[in-house]
């Protein structure tokens, strides 16, 4: 029965690896036109479908090895140009070692599938096809697996490099984020403070001769102490907001809406309390999508849904808690995740977590921010640091 | 009149208490966490409660609850909520949890000593009390029905009623005359299709319709 299923493999690389030497002849094409722009519209089509080929392989390998062949391909971003979506797939290692595979497939492929199907069709040689289609077959998911996914070492290496990028990037947020508000202590309340005090001190010096005067610097001081405490107040709020301190994240996003002058739909759906810093990270992004809903998009409505699930892996294993919150309006769209400063300081901060940014915003709308962030509470990278006395 | 009286910071508990007795409160019970003051909202003997919203133990929200809660308990019951913070979505939950006698001010406005204690009268009264914050925050929002149909002056009128200002001082502050005042107010509950009612229950209705509870 199991060679059987090996031996149809077997007949189904024999015809793909047909379909791979035209690709292959299309990949030189292709390539070779690309200085006269034939050759992008060829290469447009090559790629999904050399993707394509290669998926249905992994699978085929998978099953024979009986071992996930996982899909490794960068995901390319959504509502976005026909160049930033070049830029993922000439950046992404499998594009190339998809290349290298479909010039060596179909040598491979002809060689095995044609000995499987020689061996079984010779009537006199099956038995040494009983015995020798497992090996053969295994050999080749082992060459296909070599080429079209990433080794254990490799995806250490690959975790290595975005765990250092991201941590830079953390590093260096932190650090602006101190410098803001040290400069905010400094400009703000710490200044109100040393006026606060020459006020009194000359209302000391004023108490015996003219009262009335002592009267009025009095009065300007406690004017000074509320605009002390309204500008610690707002550092505060930017280090940690009380509403969320106070009522988790569905509380916080809900104080959020109301603070809106757009109408703000809020619904949030979250079994328990995630882990603080994610909350932390997931609020302020939320803070900064609804700000710049306020800001840009002249909407009539915006909305904010965040859900807790737990998707499917593409080998079919269900996969680690995910944190979803989409910030939305029917505004005018057209938002360029890359033009603020505070988009990109939530990617950072969302990075630290392992959790993505996607922005769906065609121009005249709407405009969809997805925010992605793992949240299994059994994963030490995200215990809360600080839980709540 | 008799208060409870909930602050957990020593310096400032001490500075209310002193506030409030120069003001002819009698203090009769000042305590400095949330189960204390479960307690000493059971007593029969207290008129009104002022509270911190934030209180040991958990240091979160516990004195809003203990204001929700002891006014389901005791309908009616006068509570003022002074926080360091002020949230719409607080400022919601204290209106929704009865009609009137509800204060929501932020800490600092109590530096104006006679404001504050006017506040708290005019809460232990049935009156609502919200913080300028609060008001302007509201203000902001972009709104519809049924407070659409105000004219701008009808809605600077209502943003004062609901700070909790009288028509005398809502006359004062826009230099209009008391009978204008009178007469707004009177349009916007025509407006808001408030039914003839004691002055005050309309009062706090066209406030919760303002914010649209």
């Amino acid at each position: 029965m199991d060679r059987l299923r090996l031996t149809g493999y077997a007949v189904a690389q024999l015809f793909l690896a047909v379909v791979l030497i035209a690709l292959a002849v299309l990949w030189i094409v292709g390539g070779a036109l690309v200085v006269v722009w034939v050759g992008l519209g060829i290469l447009a089509g090559v790629v999904p479908a050399t993707r394509w080929i290669a998926n249905l392989h992994r699978s085929m390998a998978a099953r024979t090895l009986g071992q996930p062949v996982p899909v490794p391909y960068r995901p390319i971003p959504r509502g976005q140009g026909f160049f930033a979506k070049a830029g993922v797939v000439v950046a992404d290692p499998m594009t190339w070692r998809d290349l290298a595979w479909v010039f060596l497939a179909p040598a491979v492929g002809l060689v095995v599938s044609i000995l499987v199907l020689v061996l079984l069709l010779g009537v006199v040689t099956a038995v040494i096809w009983w015995f020798v289609t497992p090996p053969l077959m295994t050999a080749r998911a082992h060459f296909d697996r070599f080429f079209l996914a990433y080794s254990r070492t490799e995806k250490l290496e690959q975790r290595v490099q975005a765990l250092t990028e991201s941590r830079a990037d953390l590093v260096d947020t932190s650090a602006a984020e101190l410098r803001r508000l040290e400069r905010d202590l400094h400009d703000g309340a710490q200044a109100r403070l040393v006026a606060l005090s020459m006020s009194l001190g000359m209302a000391d010096a004023a108490f015996d001769e003219d009262p009335e005067r002592a009267r009025q610097l009095v009065n300007d001081a406690r004017a000074t102490t509320a605009a002390a405490i309204g500008d610690l107040r707002s550092v505060v709020r930017g280090i940690h907001p009380p509403v969320l301190a106070d009522r988790g994240l569905a509380g916080a996003v809900e104080a959020l809406a109301l603070d809106m002058a757009v109408p703000t739909a809020v619904d949030v759906r979250l079994g328990g309390r995630p882990p603080a810093p994610v909350e932390s990270a997931v609020y302020f992004a939320v803070a900064e999508c609804l700000a710049n809903v306020g800001k840009h998009a002249h909407a009539e409505h915006a909305w904010v849904t965040v859900i807790v699930e737990r998707p499917d892996s593409p080998d079919g294993a269900a996969g680690p808690e995910v944190l979803r919150a989409v910030v939305g309006d029917d505004g005018r769209g057209g938002a360029d995740p890359a033009a603020g400063t505070g988009m990109l300081g939530v990617m950072r901060r969302l990075a630290a977590f392992d959790g993505t940014m996607s922005v769906s915003s065609p121009a005249g709308g709407p405009t969809l921010i997805t925010l992605e962030v793992p949240c299994d509470s059994s994963s030490p990278r995200t215990m809360p640091s600080s839980a709540p006395a | 009149m008799r208060l409870v009286l909930a602050e957990d910071h020593a310096l400032l508990r001490a500075g209310l208490i002193q506030l409030l007795e120069g003001n002819g409160f009698t203090i009769r019970h000042a305590v400095d966490n949330a189960p204390e003051l479960g307690q000493a909202l059971l007593d029969p003997e207290v008129d009104a409660a002022v509270l911190d919203v934030r209180l040991p133990p958990t240091q979160t929200d516990e004195g809003l609850r203990a204001a929700i809660a002891v006014r389901a308990a005791r309908p009616g019951f006068p509570v003022m909520v002074l926080s360091q913070y002020v949230e719409q979505l607080y400022a919601r939950e204290l209106l929704a949890s009865g009609e009137g006698a509800v204060g929501y001010l932020l800490k600092d406005r109590v530096s104006d000593v006679a404001e504050f204690v006017d506040g708290v009268r005019r809460v232990a009264a049935g009156g609502t009390v919200l913080d300028p914050e609060v008001v302007a925050a509201v203000m902001a929002r972009h709104r519809d029905e049924p407070v659409d149909r105000l004219s701008p002056r009808e809605q600077e009128v209502l943003a004062l009623m609901a700070e909790g200002r009288s028509n005398a001082a809502i006359a004062h502050r826009l230099s209009i005359t008391e009978k204008a005042v009178a007469k707004h107010i009177n349009s916007i509950f025509t407006k808001l299709d408030l039914p003839l009612d004691e002055d005050d229950h309309r009062r706090v209705r066209a406030v919760l319709a303002w914010l649209r509870l």
